[in-house]
């Protein structure tokens, strides 16, 4: 009998807003595999790496707040998003880095009954993704499946904030963790597409401010993926998913050729191999139609 | 020694020829250079195989290259490491025959190749260096010797010093893969090192061009691939981020990206909210306050127009049928009382401002991995002894 896991989990701002389909299959995807959340609903924004760009320390502080809540749970945290694994990261190795730093961030914290400690009972915060490998086990994965997802041909797209910068996301002790997806796939019975923007920038942050930059890369990696023989993509991160699906008619337009490549988040995908129905994950809500990937799976039996 | 197999990627303008692929079977100690690597292959097998290198010790930053796809300097990258590397990939690969794999030498992108791994960097790094005004501009009779400076007050562009121009950071550069006139990641490095020089006079002048080219710093996609890239730890993007932070603080608001107000908007949203109000972010980065709506720039109304189609679809999906999603500032703020210790925490950060900077001020020298929980056969001793000595006492 594995041991059950139980973490403080972190949604996120965009599983709340734009895709509400990744929290409601997060929570499917935990039930299905036995992983209990301890959901942190009094946690802020973290930040995106905008607010850290505005003021350094703000962003430091509010999520040496986010852990502390974490903290207080006695759990370590998982979160959704690879922008936020991205931007906590960050604002974490500062706050591990120096002990007078982290006394000055927790001042304030302090007033709210809130302390951020370093490696308090071995805190780590990871992304579904690295939960899913480095903790519950890619063996114990398998066990769950009930419907292998044979035939079915996935491109993986990570998000940049899981895969940069190296040294500080942990690639020292997990030197494999930019090849999860790939592994997760597999695991999952399905087939890993290769094509060349799996680790390449979505382009979301400047989708407000340089709109072509921005679509282009979006566009690009859709097309590439379909060139490949994608049935769909696959990705950790919600913001990428605004992109690469929400966006992708506009993309097709700046990089002027049909796309239309359904993009699932990864608790959808793993959800579908563990038996869930694409109703019931929301998939219905995205903008690049999924009923390819419904009927490449109603044609293979489970 | 072991025998490595180089893959590299070719290309010689007199055949006439396009690119192709040309494997080399070298033999070398594992913690030699992959540029060994290269120099030993020209030495053996073809000495028409084409490659820049000077120092061979990441000092002159001639040897810039693309290795399993990750640009960086060749004399800085162990054949060894790069094998792993190589073979870590071929692990989840479909393609990959099960074999030993190759080590894959491109040379470094988003630049024209001259010949092999030998590119132009005239063209999209020195030409956009100079774009930057990369000396000093100081006001003022220059003085009769040297100018003199607090060294406290240069620390903070040390890292941006650091640079030894091997173009590694444009090579890895996925917004200049993407809108080729980006300034990029080198010359905007290179652009914070006279930002944040105390002896030059014209910080404001510089933040504003930067600033107001449409490929300048609010052109960068955050994608960090500088970072890795960067053989001396300069992390371009990182300077990217304070030269937005400068021009924010120097009042810098109407760039034509809309960055600043991207940015001003999306921090008065999580002081007032606790987390992000999608809507209310699309339209305050495009129109601002009250000045924005009554009086819209172009730029405004061309991309509130642009991202109504999306809207739009999103509506009909489901993915944003709930009124707090579609209308601005209808999204709930934190629940019981957080809200306002987020609030807290913006006062005291926004008088305080710190910057802490890892590069400069290195990490604790107390810090020791955590202890694994299980427990040695020391610990167990130690605590039989005490048990021990307790009962007897």
């Amino acid at each position: 009998m594995s041991e059950q896991i139980k973490v403080a989990y972190w949604p996120g701002c965009v599983s709340r807003g734009f895709t509400t389909e990744l929290h409601g299959s997060m929570a499917i995807a935990a039930q299905k595999l036995d992983i209990e959340l301890v959901e942190l609903d009094r946690a802020n924004c973290c930040g995106a790496g905008v607010i850290a760009e505005h003021n350094q320390e703000l962003a430091d502080t509010l999520n040496a707040r986010t852990f502390a809540l974490a903290q207080q749970t006695g759990l370590s945290m998982m979160n959704i998003c690879s922008t936020c694994q991205g931007a906590q990261s960050e604002c974490q190795q500062r706050l591990d880095a120096d002990s007078s730093y982290r006394a000055h961030i927790n001042e304030v914290l302090s007033g709210q009954g809130l302390a951020y400690e370093k490696g308090k009972d071995g805190f780590t915060n990871k992304n579904f993704l690295w939960l899913l490998v480095e903790d519950y086990g890619l063996d114990r994965l398998a066990e769950k499946v009930t419907r292998p997802l044979s035939g079915l041909r996935v491109g993986p797209f990570y998000g940049c904030y899981v895969v940069r910068p190296k040294e500080r996301l942990g690639y020292d002790e997990f030197p494999e963790r930019d090849l999860y997806l790939e592994k997760v796939i597999e695991t999952l019975g399905g087939e890993v597409v290769e094509y060349d923007g799996a680790r390449k920038c979505c382009g979301f942050p400047v989708i407000t401010m340089n709109r072509d930059t921005s679509l282009r890369q979006a566009g690009t990696h859709v097309g590439d993926a379909l060139d490949a023989g994608a049935d769909c993509l696959v990705t950790p991160c919600p913001l990428c998913h605004l992109n690469l699906d929400m966006q992708q008619p506009e993309a097709a337009k700046v990089v002027n050729r049909d796309l239309g490549l359904a993009v699932l988040h990864l608790p959808q995908l793993v959800s579908l191999a563990l038996g869930a129905s694409p109703k019931e994950l929301g998939m219905s809500k995205h903008i690049a139609s999924t009923k390819w990937v419904e009927e490449r799976l109603a044609a293979v039996p489970a | 020694m072991a025998e490595y197999t180089l893959k590299v990627r070719r290309y010689q303008p007199e055949s006439g020829e396009g690119a192709y692929w040309e494997e080399f079977k070298v033999e070398l100690d594992p913690s030699l250079s992959v540029l060994d690597g290269l120099l030993q292959a020209k030495d053996r097998d073809d000495g028409s195989l084409s490659v820049r290198c000077s120092c061979r010790a990441a000092i002159c930053g001639s040897c810039g290259m693309k290795i399993n796809g990750q640009s960086g300097l060749g004399c800085k990258t162990q054949v060894g490491e790069a094998l792993e590397m190589a073979e870590r990939k071929a692990s989840v690969s479909p393609s990959a025959d099960g074999g030993t794999p190759p080590i894959v030498i491109e040379p470094m992108g988003n630049m024209p190749v001259i010949k092999d791994l030998i590119t132009d960097m005239e063209s999209t790094h020195w030409t956009k260096i100079r774009r930057v005004t990369p000396w000093l501009l100081p006001h003022g009779e220059a003085p009769e010797r040297e100018y003199v400076v607090e060294p406290e007050s240069m620390i903070d562009i040390t890292q941006s010093m650091a640079c030894i121009q091997c173009g590694a950071c444009v090579s890895s550069c996925l917004s200049m893969e993407a809108d080729p006139e980006f300034i990029g990641p080198a010359a905007l490095a290179k652009a914070y090192r006279f930002v944040g020089d105390p002896r030059d006079a014209e910080t404001k002048e510089r933040l504003h061009d930067l600033a107001h080219d449409p490929h300048g710093i609010y052109d960068c996609t955050h994608c960090f691939s500088c970072i890795d890239a960067c053989p001396k730890g300069v992390a371009p993007m990182d300077q990217i981020m304070r030269l937005r932070r400068k021009a924010g603080e120097e009042g810098i608001d109407d760039d034509p990206n809309n960055g600043h107000s991207h940015e001003e908007a999306f921090v008065k949203i999580i002081e007032k909210k606790g987390t992000l109000d999608e809507a209310l972010l699309v339209q305050e980065s495009y129109a601002p306050g009250v000045k924005g709506k009554l009086k819209p720039s172009m730029g405004a109304i061309k991309g509130l127009i642009e991202s109504l189609p999306t809207v739009l679809r999103a509506i009909k999906t489901g993915k944003a049928r709930s009124a707090h999603k579609v209308i601005p500032g209808l999204h709930p703020k934190l629940p019981g009382g957080a809200q306002d210790e987020v609030k807290a925490i913006y006062k005291h950060a926004e008088e305080h401002r710190e910057e802490f900077n890892i590069y400069i001020a290195g990490e604790d020298e107390d810090f020791v991995e955590p202890e694994p929980d299980e427990p040695t056969d020391e610990t167990l001793a130690a605590e039989a002894a005490a048990a021990a000595e307790s009962e007897a006492s």
